[in-house]
């Protein structure tokens, strides 16, 4: 507020200006050391709770990997992860806050289910093929909902597709309770277990959902970057009013992106239901929408740096397991170590585009250093 | 007639955790801040003051606890979001999913160091924690039942709720809070110290939520520790902050009426409306997009969202 020119002495201590932009080697040093500190400070809150934090990630990093079995498991953790990630990241490179993949996932899960239960008969082929389809359909239908109010009336679609997530939820439980509840279960609400002609056939010992998800990185990642579509998806996220000036049907635009954000996180439901639960049940999204964002923006929307961080959390998750049965923390350490290390990558994007300048140092900018967080 | 009494305390019981999550997103979102992370900051608060709780075995410590706990995990929030300008939905996410993880975890580090094998609160804080009962005012037929036989929670809530609409309308306090969120840089001109003001509303709210977080640990499960003892209404919290008009005032009838909503499904009974559990379940995320759905349409002036919800204010850019 004040004029540095006039009023040197009444300069605020501590004030934030921009910052040129920084080398990529210097962007992915600050950040390597956010993720450092962001394990200290989860050392200390696993200290804190009387465990060695070396051996406490010891185990996590071996639990995950120790055997051909545990690393199956891991890569298992990890599809729904990535994939529901990708399916993301299209919306929010949009700026299109889709945090209903959660519900997007159920939808699509759901859509396919009907066919496993209804059509288990057709070929076998085939029969993937179309709950592939179903999927996809059914998730982007889940998620065109929430992106038409947005279009048509600029209804929030935070809170939208957040509650549409809740109704996914029950129409499951509706379902499982109801008209799809397995007759052979003697009344307990649950739906039967699919046919093994509708469920995934396995590769190199993993439900083959990993090579559609290894597939999707490259598609999304040549999409959102040699594509005219992923060229206007970026165009509509940096600006609504550029792209509307360059000729650009916005609208469109949103409604095509949230139909394939949603298609893909609802072909992650189906994978899921049908590749390793054999089943529908409420809990096939089980908060990976959730942990989904937490990936995308960790892996700042770029599929292959999401496909290192899905694995990463998958390991964190798998290797929390462990952790519980050997040392009794439970598994919500690692949404607790998650949710750390996102804080800190947060706080340190501050430090990639700004800088603190101190009063006594205004003068002389180039002695100004980024304060550690 | 019995069972419309019943029905009605139920849904202000049932509406009491959501009166004080709403209540504290409406002071964080008229900062201009969307906090998504109001789950996370009940679950915090649940956690913490449900085992201050169980140790002390005194309630003004438990909920004095879980309000600074609330205020801890919201400063954390306003921390990235307003000094460090991270984007406020991820921020609010992360928070909700550490705040959950984090009191899932201690509440099963504390079960496992218990000999009991669960957590239940002792006998004095259940004591505290119970239906009020004022001699002669709780007799009276149906209108003490209906006004004075609550838990404490419900009157604290209802006092906070009135306390903030006439902070936010009545106060010069509340009047620079509600410039800050439509415009800050104009707030800023007019000497607001934009940052206080969001920093000292986000703490605030943060606090008020996190009192919501352990009426959900203390009493919705009858005093027992169980996982996950927020269950979503922290969500439900951050959408009736729509449906209320960002009016804390109205926020009381919103948060009794989606209580009602929720406890709806005990009440009716199924051979007159022979709708399914999940029906029910569902009800309140459906009103909530309907309301969110109508409110967008009709874009009057009485929308009383804020101009700057979830845009960052840099002194520099405005």
């Amino acid at each position: 507020m004040n004029n540095p020119a006039e009023n040197p002495q009444k300069e605020p201590l501590l004030r934030i200006a921009k910052r040129a932009e920084l080398p990529a080697g210097k962007i992915v040093i600050l950040r390597l050391l956010a993720v450092v500190l962001s394990l200290v400070a989860g050392g200390i809150f696993i200290a804190c709770m009387g465990q060695n934090p070396l051996t406490i990630y010891g185990t996590i990093l071996s639990g995950a990997c120790r055997s051909a079995m545990a690393f199956q498991g891991t890569v298992k953790l990890m599809i729904p992860l990535l994939i529901t990630s990708l399916g993301v990241t299209l919306a929010f490179k949009m700026k299109f806050w889709n945090i209903g993949a959660e519900g997007q996932i159920i939808f699509g899960a759901t859509c396919a289910t009907f066919f496993a239960l209804f059509c288990s008969g057709m070929n076998h082929v085939l029969l993937i093929i179309v709950m592939f389809l179903a999927g996809f359909i059914g998730g982007g239908l889940w998620g065109l909902i929430p992106a038409v109010f947005k279009v048509r009336y600029n209804t929030n679609e935070t809170l939208f597709t957040l509650m549409l997530n809740y109704i996914a939820l029950h129409i499951v439980s509706y379902l499982r309770d109801g008209p799809w509840m397995d007759p052979g279960s003697q009344g307990f609400p649950k739906i039967a277990r699919f046919d093994k002609n509708a469920s995934l056939d396995k590769f190199l010992g993993i439900q083959f959902g990993w090579l559609i998800g290894l597939l999707l990185v490259v598609i999304v990642f040549i999409y959102l970057k040699y594509t005219k579509q992923g060229y206007e998806i970026s165009v509509v996220g940096e600006s609504q009013d550029t792209a509307r000036y360059a000729g650009m049907n916005v609208k469109k635009i949103i409604l095509r992106t949230m139909f394939l954000s949603g298609g893909i996180c609802g072909m992650a439901g189906m994978i899921q239901a049908t590749g390793s639960d054999i089943t529908l049940t409420t809990s096939v999204a089980g908060g990976v929408g959730f942990t989904a964002i937490i990936i995308a923006w960790l892996g700042q929307l770029n599929p292959f740096a999401i496909l290192l961080v899905s694995f990463l959390f998958s390991v964190l998750e798998k290797g929390s397991s462990v952790v519980q049965s050997n040392y009794g923390l439970s598994t919500d350490c690692a949404d607790v170590l998650q949710g750390i290390i996102l804080f800190f990558i947060l706080g340190c994007e501050f430090f990639v585009r700004y800088r603190f300048l101190f009063r006594t140092k205004v003068h002389s900018e180039k002695k100004i250093k980024a304060e550690g967080e | 007639m019995d069972m419309v009494i019943k029905f009605l305390v139920a849904a202000v019981g049932a509406g009491t955790p959501l009166l004080f999550g709403t209540v504290g997103e409406i002071l964080t979102e008229k900062t201009g801040h969307l906090n998504l992370g109001v789950e996370g900051m009940m679950s915090i608060g649940a956690c913490i003051g449900f085992m201050v709780g169980y140790y002390t075995d005194n309630f003004v410590f438990a909920l004095f606890f879980a309000a600074l706990s609330g205020a801890l995990s919201a400063l954390i929030y306003a921390f990235l979001t307003v000094t460090l300008m991270a984007n406020q939905n991820v921020t609010g996410l992360t928070l909700t999913i550490f705040g959950i993880g984090f009191a899932n975890f201690i509440g099963i580090f504390v079960l496992n160091k218990s000999p009991e094998g669960t957590l239940k609160l002792p006998e004095k804080i259940t004591a505290a924690m119970r239906g009020i009962h004022i001699p002669g005012l709780s007799d009276l037929p149906i209108v003490g039942e209906l006004l004075f036989s609550y838990s404490p929670f419900v009157y604290i809530g209802i006092l906070i709720a009135g306390f903030c609409g006439y902070y936010l309308n009545r106060t010069k306090m509340g009047l620079g809070l509600k410039a800050v969120g439509e415009n800050p840089g104009a707030a800023d001109a007019a000497g607001i110290k934009v940052t206080a003001v969001k920093y000292r509303n986000i703490i605030l709210g943060g606090a008020i939520c996190g009192i919501g977080g352990v009426y959900c640990s203390m009493i919705i499960n009858g005093g027992v520790w169980i996982s996950d003892n927020v269950g979503g209404l922290g969500w439900i919290a951050v959408a009736l902050v729509i449906f209320a008009n960002w009016q804390p005032s109205a926020a009381i009838l919103g948060s009794f009426v989606f209580g009602a909503l929720r406890v709806l499904k005990y009440y009716i009974p199924q051979s007159i409306f022979p709708f399914p559990i999940a029906f029910y379940d569902m009800l309140p995320f459906l009103m909530t997009a309907l309301v969110l759905v109508i409110s967008s349409m009709r874009k009057s002036s009485r929308i009383n969202l804020p101009a700057a919800l979830g845009l960052n204010y840099f002194r520099e850019e405005r």
